[in-house]
């Protein structure tokens, strides 16, 4: 037999093995999320109420913030979507034995530990990089921010990113080149399609942030001026060449996020997902267009009014691909025979959330209507709902639907449901308010907000929630009302997270063995990974699959 | 009942007798939507945003009925037998070109409102504005001249008698006329970082660019006091340096004027290095 694992050392801090470099992946996320999580907690403890509760001053908060965004983008999104269930699933759905470069891809693990160790860094010594995860100059050139933070941020940035870029040629070439014989670009699952999709977007994108945060600390050490005025560079450039990377990076959350959906919906279903090349053409056309739409992060920021026109044109054009994948989903759902495990509560919350996170994405297209709306917490509301409630709930759709084939046990059923509808709960109560606040408003990044400080026994989160909700609503004016019950959203979802843990122990130690095809896939919606063992042996595929 | 009218009628009049309390713009504790509109930029930002609140709205509630449905109608229980459709080539053109068509409605009237708030030929008068870490600096360079900086007023020397508002109202306010057509020249110190200058009520909000000299422009209908808060990110102080305009009417600012030219004149110093500075680009 071909199943001899290497020892402990060798097997998890040398590894080969597709497998279990995702699972370490998967480790890392999940102990970045609850990192970055604390930083959520904290921020949304301090909001709670007007003035400073627990930060020392706004540039502490401003260091939260960019740790929370950096932290949840490259450490948690990525490497639990890509790095995780990429590596998982990728080579299993395609009928390879491994990735194309099983080392190449243990250095692109072993990449990231660095990376967020420098950033973790980062935000603890000196003052800290408060910045923003934009890390726009001036503030972040040596004028704003003169300490080492900045300069550990960067190198964080550069391993993370260069994890990424080996990753993604990693997939690029599986993708290519190791599918199953019979497998066509045609036949192969979205999931895959989601990857390879990815993959391209990261190769192209992330140079570019490469380039433009060495610039950065070129300004910064050894006296270029490429985004100094007073050399004759611009701010606006590094904001260009960031959001050239920035933009194709949020699709680069989302369309890994989008095979999974499209897996789930399909098992649950019992029907094959509904217009399949529709669907794997509409992720296309995200990536592309995602390309060729970064100024609209940048409308107020002084680009020509016809610059605006064309990037407001173009990103509105995004709401079509999208809309044919919401309707594609609801469509494979359309005349199929659903049941509702926990995988499918997740999947179905991600359409709906994803949905609303769509619609205000379509409000904030419009250049004018952004002279609103540009860094308010509408924004803050819009990107949570796509991304916090959207890549993150299938980060724990694809965890549910896959623990049981990775892990080689099922989670408990009734405690995975109950997981979901707290997170669901928490989450829209943290979030939906924040749409109120934006169109009133209130800025993002602020550590502190217009109201009136509230007397003193109303102070805080353990008082009398309708006491304190009627003295507010009494004040003239002020933010207090929605951060407050943003805040209490904040402490529901830290206590799903709190369930989510719990449910990871019980089902590594104590939960049930999974079947080879436990969600009873039928053939028609069925792909490789069920037909192996549960967990797969330590090298799959002995005999090569074969697509009819 | 009675005693309310009473009250609200004295309100009222309060409200008459002082100019600053006139329109008081603060965002409200229940507040769900936009601020009350006191420019014709943020009538029409209003409005548009109106309309497209109704379209979203229709959107997620036929996203949520096609769910509903599909979760009433086609679960297990309900339809044990799957169908094996897998496509229809003619409704998934129809869920392409639906959208596409909603898309191009929105963005006729988008661009007609982003042109407009973009630029206005007529202009009567200019205020420049200056972002600094972490207060704003304003010239009047078709008065004298007249310059100063505006800081906000700290925590606790907010006096709630006068109306001033916590982490929203400054030492210095802006005073602008109404009803006349005024350009707003934006730029961030040379030295400093950047910084967003945003009126809520105006539907104003541009960037404060060091190097840059970002334009936007603004008539305001309605006299009254209106706030703003810098809207990029910019350092320790990012949340405290707000923006306070007075809106006055003609006379009043004329009269202003009088009392800035000679309160304000100690300040020319500074004027003087901010057009150094200007002339070095």
């Amino acid at each position: 037999m071909a199943d001899h694992k290497p020892g402990f050392f060798t097997r998890w801090f040398c590894s080969t093995n597709h497998k279990d470099i995702g699972t370490l992946y998967i480790i890392f996320s999940i102990v970045a999320g609850i990192i970055g999580g604390w930083f959520s907690m904290m921020m949304r403890h301090e909001l709670g109420d007007p003035g400073l509760q627990i930060a020392a001053d706004g540039q502490e908060w401003n260091v939260w913030i960019t740790a929370h965004g950096l932290i949840m983008v490259f450490f948690v999104v990525m490497p639990g979507l890509i790095g995780g269930f990429g590596n998982w699933f990728v080579p299993l759905m395609i009928g390879a034995p491994d990735m194309a470069f099983p080392r190449l891809n243990n250095i692109s693990f072993w990449l990231i530990i660095p990376a967020f160790l420098l950033l973790i860094g980062s935000a603890l010594i000196g003052q800290g990089a408060g910045t923003g995860w934009t890390v726009y100059p001036p503030l972040s050139s040596i004028a704003g921010h003169p300490g080492a933070s900045v300069d550990m941020a960067i190198f964080s940035l550069h391993l993370a990113g260069a994890s990424s870029i080996l990753g993604a040629a990693n997939f690029i070439t599986t993708i290519f080149n190791m599918r199953a014989p019979g497998m066509t670009l045609h036949k192969m699952p979205l999931f895959v399609w989601a990857m390879l999709i990815t993959s391209f977007l990261l190769v192209l994108s992330l140079p570019v942030l490469g380039g433009a945060i060495t610039m950065l600390l070129t300004d910064r050490n050894f006296g270029t001026t490429f985004f100094d005025p007073a050399g004759g560079g611009d701010p606006i450039l590094y904001q260009h060449l960031f959001w050239f990377f920035g933009h194709p990076e949020v699709y680069i959350m989302i369309l890994p996020a989008f095979g999974i959906i499209s897996h789930i919906v399909a098992t649950f279903s019992k029907k094959p997902v509904f217009g399949y090349l529709g669907m794997a053409y509409a992720m296309v056309a995200i990536g592309f267009v995602g390309f060729i739409v970064w100024a609209h992060h940048m409308y107020t920021s002084g680009i020509s009014v016809n610059t605006q026109a064309y990037f407001t044109a173009a990103t509105l054009i995004i709401a079509v691909p999208t809309g044919i994948k919401i309707f594609s989903w609801i469509a494979t759902m359309w005349g199929g025979s659903m049941t509702f495990k926990t995988p499918m509560l997740w999947a179905l919350g991600f359409i709906f959330l994803f949905t609303v996170g769509g619609v205000t994405g379509v409000v904030l297209a419009n250049a004018g209507m952004d002279t609103s709306l540009h860094d308010t917490y509408y924004v803050v509301a819009h990107f949570h709902y796509v991304l916090s409630l959207g890549a993150v709930f299938a980060l724990f759709a694809g965890f549910y639907y896959w623990i049981g084939k990775m892990s080689g046990r099922q989670y408990p059923e009734f405690f995975g449901q109950l997981h979901f509808w707290v997170t669901f709960i928490g989450v829209n109560l943290v979030f939906f308010p924040q749409h109120f606040l934006g169109l009133a408003g209130m800025p993002r990044r602020y550590v502190d907000y217009p109201a009136p400080i509230p007397p003193e026994h109303l102070q805080g989160m353990l008082v009398n929630p309708i006491e304190k909700m009627q003295w507010i609503a009494s004040q003239d004016y002020g933010y207090h009302l929605w951060n407050y019950v943003s805040t209490i959203g904040a402490y529901i979802s830290g206590f799903s997270v709190l369930i989510f843990i719990g449910i990871v122990f019980y089902t590594l130690f104590f939960g049930r063995r999974a079947e080879d095809n436990y969600w009873n896939a039928e053939p028609q919606v069925m792909t490789f990974e069920w037909t192996i063992s549960s967990p797969p042996p330590f090298h799959q595929f002995d005999i090569q699959p074969k697509v009819k | 009942m009675m005693k309310k009218l009473i009250l609200s009628f004295f309100a009222f009049l309060v409200s008459m007798s002082a100019f600053s309390v006139l329109a008081d713009d603060a965002a409200k504790p229940l507040q769900l939507g936009l601020r009350e509109a006191a420019t014709p930029q943020m009538e029409r930002i209003i409005s548009f945003h109106n309309g497209l609140l109704i379209l979203i709205t229709v959107i997620v509630i036929v996203v949520t009925a096609l769910l509903a449905w599909v979760l009433i109608r086609y679960n297990a229980k309900a339809n044990p037998k799957p169908s094996k459709t897998t496509h229809n080539v003619p409704l998934e053109i129809i869920w392409t070109l639906i959208p596409a068509l909603i898309v191009a409605i929105i963005a006729m009237p988008s661009l007609k409102m982003l042109y407009y708030l973009d630029r206005n030929d007529n202009i009567e008068m200019t205020l420049k504005i200056t972002g600094y870490q972490w207060y704003w600096g304003y010239e009047y360079p078709d008065h004298d001249g007249i310059s100063f900086t505006s800081y906000m007023i700290p925590e606790d020397e907010i006096d709630e008698s006068k109306g001033q508002k916590r982490l929203l109202s400054t030492d210095n306010p802006v005073v602008l006329p109404i009803d006349t057509n005024i350009a707003l020249q934006i730029t961030g110190d040379p030295t400093d970082v950047i910084h967003a200058f945003t009126i809520p009520a105006f539907g104003v909000k541009k960037d404060a660019v060091p190097g840059r000299m970002n334009e936007t422009w603004v008539r305001i209908e309605k006299p009254g006091t209106y706030f703003g808060q810098c809207s990029e990110i910019c350092g320790k102080n990012h949340a405290y340096m707000p923006i306070e305009i007075k809106a006055v009417t003609k006379e009043e600012f004329e009269a202003w004027l009088e009392e800035a030219k000679e309160e304000f004149s100690m300040n020319n110093n500074e004027t003087m290095t901010v057009a150094y500075y200007e002339g070095a680009y």
